[in-house]
């Protein structure tokens, strides 16, 4: 986003805003860089404008206002077909009258490539996604993996620098998703190809991207890296919207440079780290996740605030115990701890004092 | 897992078929709990089931029936037709006296039926002038019997009395009753036994007179009728060879003296052949013997061939001559202006629907309405419309020449031929192909446009590569609906086809309606129906049935 980037910028939104109706925006002012070989994934709930965002840049829509840039080249008057930006739709849509091969050898055909060269890269191109033996097979012959991996290839067949996917994993079971997710990865990388996911599921867009943009009501909350992202929520709406998240409403009472001391409606009081808390007498809403929670005193800090919670359920999940508190007035507390042999398994009733180091209590916005 | 049962099924599943919970095989058990679900489901249907069947397929078979349906010529003259199978007509020589005697009989009773100008009328369609022959020749069979009964009526004017014969005939307790006038209903005819010893054939032919007044009417008086000429006929015959000499019942004189008349030969009867060929001269025409030769047996050829512009000959099949050709023209002209029809709608129709399919809601819910204007519409009015719009002083024309790009005196001929019936069909008809191809557009997804440009196509090469091969079933179906109802259409090109204009199916109505011709009607609607199988049976061959969607 800053200037520094220019060089390597290879997709530019700035100042990008759009509307359908003329009175509502769904894209409020949208300003994003991608260097080449980045694999960013857009993600949101759904109406956040990231769709609006991918099909603007894909060229079926255009821009109320601003300039979309790809390679330095303002696209906003190309037309799709000429933006040379390869494209895997929610519903694979792959041209039902034609082949697998035929699918994949039409974006050669438009481009007026010589026949054996068409062969030679569809074969190349189903290979890479192992399926060079479906060639002569029609879509509907297909399961749903091998759809999605030949509305991949096809995307890729034509050596575009620029790929968009829209929700491309959404009809797969979650087997097969986190199976493609990695393989979807795995091709971006090994062919330095640009990559704009979009997508609704958080797991993948951690799992998946370089950077996540993270999406709500048109703007960009945050863009981050994920393990950023999941560790540093910026504000509350990423905090809540990524992973698993416990929150405590409470007023800042002291603020001392990296961290403050945050007083909960009933009076307790924690230590928490100011991220867009101005000052004291702030609302705030506190956000710790479920895992950095700590039961067990010897591994906490000296002098940390504790917090009496009660226990109200404790669920199995094999891997993990997830167990349901009742901390200050918030009976959504959710504590995971991992399934080892010196674990304690809390029993519903059971009175405890929960703490947590300051740095993974975060004072966020209280919107 | 010791103690855990194991299912029925699964035992089965090792050692022979696979049996139900309650040891039964699986399949009977399965089919006697979906049999109750089947009846249930038959119950429902069967109303409309019913229906389709009375108004439906048996038409159609009736239809199919009555086009080789043949038997009234063997109805009406079984004697003689039995007897022509065995004249071979090839050797240029009319049939032989006991043809036409039986040809006697035969119309004799059909003329007495008044069933002899139906025949006449039937093979009238084979061979023009023998509706009158037959006609006609209902008067002759009476003058060839009173050759019989003249001499007879000579002797004694008894002879063609209807008391008389009573007497002589019957017996005398059922002719105590058959007299009273007071009886409800005429009793069946019981001979006098010793007369149906003598005379044994005069007994026959009067017993069926008798059979034939009482069917008439039952509470006819039975002595109130002279007896048939085939009776005279009859007793001629019987007299020749009997001798009734050791008779003395009622009438013993009147018979004693016309056996006498009869044996001694001074008679002078004319052959059966010679009374036809007073009757009328086709009669000793070799042509017509043929014709009724070859419509004998109870089932013909004969309409299916005329509908094809052949014939039926004693030679087999053969063509008309060219200038009584019309079928063939007709059916041709059917199916070329049907074509016409249908590609004329698919060239209006695709756009539309296309617009339909891709409007958003409110513009497209307009359009559907112009769309479904017309089947809101009378048939008669708007193709009473198109008169008005087409005709010489029609508004089209008035348009034309106030513009100036056609003289007054040259006006466009924009009805009562082919152009007016292509015209009109296809507005009539073109709902029918913009309908299946909306529901078979509006479910394709518009990713496939957008996936076919992002991949390169310009905006052309994305409708005829990826979207217009998907509207194909869309195609297909009103094609197939718009080319069958065209086929069969038959009011609008009654009313702006003209001569040149008109369909096969205005022609079958004149045969149902006009001429009465049903066999031939019916001929000429089977092959219709034919030809719409094979056409359809082709495009399945073809494009391939499964590829024809009315919707989803």
């Amino acid at each position: 986003m800053s200037q520094t980037g220019q060089n390597d910028a290879f997709v530019e939104f700035e100042r990008v805003q759009k509307s359908y109706d003329g009175e509502t925006l769904v894209v409020k002012d949208l300003n994003l860089t991608l260097p080449k070989g980045e694999f960013l994934t857009m993600l949101g709930p759904s109406g956040s404008g990231k769709t609006t965002c991918l099909m603007m840049l894909a060229g079926f829509e255009t821009a109320t206002y601003g300039d979309i840039r790809l390679d330095g080249v303002s696209i906003n008057h190309i037309p799709p077909h000429k933006r040379g930006i390869g494209m895997v739709f929610q519903n694979y849509a792959l041209f039902p009258h034609m082949t697998i091969a035929e699918n994949l050898s039409f974006p050669l055909e438009v481009r007026k490539m010589g026949k054996s060269e068409r062969e030679a890269k569809v074969k190349r191109a189903l290979d890479m996604v192992e399926m060079g033996a479906f060639g002569g097979r029609r879509p509907a012959q297909l399961s749903g993996g091998q759809q999605q991996r030949v509305a991949l290839a096809r995307a890729l067949v034509f050596e575009p620098e620029l790929v968009l996917m829209d929700e491309p994993l959404g009809a797969l079971d979650k087997q097969l998703r986190e199976k493609m997710q990695f393989e979807i990865t795995r091709l971006a990388h090994d062919l330095g190809i640009t990559t704009v996911y979009v997508t609704h599921d958080q797991t993948e867009a951690l799992t998946m991207s370089d950077r996540v943009a993270v999406f709500n009501d048109g703007r960009i909350q945050q863009l981050a890296p994920p393990d950023e992202l999941y560790e540093t929520p910026s504000n509350s709406f990423v905090a809540q919207f990524i992973g698993e998240n416990n929150t405590l409403e409470g007023t800042v009472k002291e603020m001392s440079g990296e961290t403050c001391l945050v007083e909960l409606a009933n009076g307790a009081v924690i230590d928490a780290k100011p991220i867009n808390v101005s000052g004291i007498g702030d609302k705030t809403r506190v956000s710790i996740r479920p895992e950095r929670v700590e039961f067990n005193k010897d591994r906490l800090q000296e002098g940390a605030h504790l917090l009496k919670a009660e226990v109200k359920e404790f669920i199995y999940m094999g891997d993990m115990f997830r167990t349901r508190l009742s901390v200050a007035g918030n009976d959504d507390f959710i504590i995971k701890s991992r399934n080892a042999p010196d674990q304690t398994r809390l029993k519903p009733g059971e009175m405890i004092e929960i703490g947590w180091l300051p740095d993974d209590c975060r004072a966020l916005d209280a919107h | 897992m010791t103690d855990v049962q194991m299912p029925a099924g699964d035992q089965a599943q090792q050692d022979g078929p696979m049996l139900a919970a309650d040891g039964t095989t699986l399949k009977r058990s399965l089919a006697r709990s979906l049999r109750r679900r089947k009846i249930q489901a038959l119950m429902l249907i069967a109303p409309l089931l019913l229906f389709v069947l009375l108004t439906f397929v048996a038409p159609i078979f009736d239809m199919l029936y009555r086009s080789v349906e043949n038997s009234i010529v063997s109805n009406t003259m079984p004697r003689s037709t039995t007897l022509l199978k065995d004249w071979d007509s090839a050797t240029g020589e009319l049939p032989g006296e006991d043809v036409y005697e039986a040809a006697f009989y035969d119309l004799f009773l059909a003329k007495e039926r008044k069933d002899h100008t139906k025949l006449g009328t039937r093979l009238n369609y084979e061979r023009t002038g023998l509706s009158s022959m037959f006609r006609q020749s209902g008067r002759g069979m009476d003058k060839i019997a009173d050759a019989y009964l003249d001499p007879l009526k000579d002797l004694d004017k008894d002879w063609d009395e209807a008391e008389p014969w009573l007497d002589l005939m019957g017996d005398a307790d059922w002719v105590a009753i058959a007299k009273d006038a007071r009886a409800e209903e005429a009793p069946n005819f019981v001979p006098n036994a010793e007369i149906v010893t003598l005379l044994p054939n005069t007994v026959e032919a009067y017993a069926e007179f008798q059979t034939f007044l009482k069917e008439e009417d039952p509470r006819k008086r039975l002595g109130r009728e002279e007896p048939w000429g085939l009776v005279h006929i009859a007793l001629f015959n019987d007299l020749e060879q009997t001798d009734v000499s050791a008779y003395s019942g009622p009438g013993a004189d009147r018979l004693a003296e016309a056996s006498q008349l009869v044996q001694s030969g001074t008679v002078d009867i004319p052959t059966f052949a010679m009374g036809f060929a007073d009757a009328h001269d086709g009669w000793v025409n070799i042509e017509i013997w043929r014709t009724i030769q070859t419509y004998s047996p109870k089932a013909t050829t004969g309409y299916f061939l005329n509908a094809v512009d052949m014939k039926l000959t004693p030679d087999g099949a053969e063509f008309r001559p060219e200038k009584e050709r019309v079928y063939g023209l007709l059916f041709s002209r059917t199916i070329y202006m049907s074509l016409v029809i249908t590609f004329s709608c698919i060239l209006l129709a695709y756009p539309v629907a296309y617009l339909l399919s891709n409007l958003p809601l409110r513009q497209a819910n307009l359009l559907m309405i112009l769309v479904l204007l017309p089947f809101w519409t009378s048939l008669l009015v708007r193709t009473s419309a198109w008169k008005v719009m087409l005709q010489q002083q029609g508004v089209i024309n008035e348009v034309l020449v106030w513009m100036g790009l056609i003289a007054d005196d040259n006006r466009l001929a924009l009805i009562n031929n082919q152009l007016g019936t292509i015209i009109a069909m296809t507005h009539i008809l073109l709902p029918f192909m913009i309908l299946p191809m909306f529901s078979v557009m509006s479910t394709i997804p518009p990713s496939y446009v957008r996936a076919a440009k992002s991949l390169g196509a310009n905006n052309w090469t994305a409708f005829w590569r990826v979207y217009f091969p998907q509207s194909v079933p869309g195609i297909g179906a009103g094609s197939i609906l718009v080319f069958i109802m065209a086929i069969g259409y038959y009011i609008t090109p009654a009313i702006v086809g003209g001569n040149t204009g008109t369909f096969i199916s205005n022609r079958i109505a004149y045969h149902i309606s006009s001429s009465l011709n049903w066999g031939l009607g019916a001929a000429l609607g089977a092959i219709l129906l034919a030809a719409v199988l094979l056409l359809y049976w082709a495009y399945d061959r073809i494009v391939g049935i499964d590829n024809v969607k009315l919707g989803g």
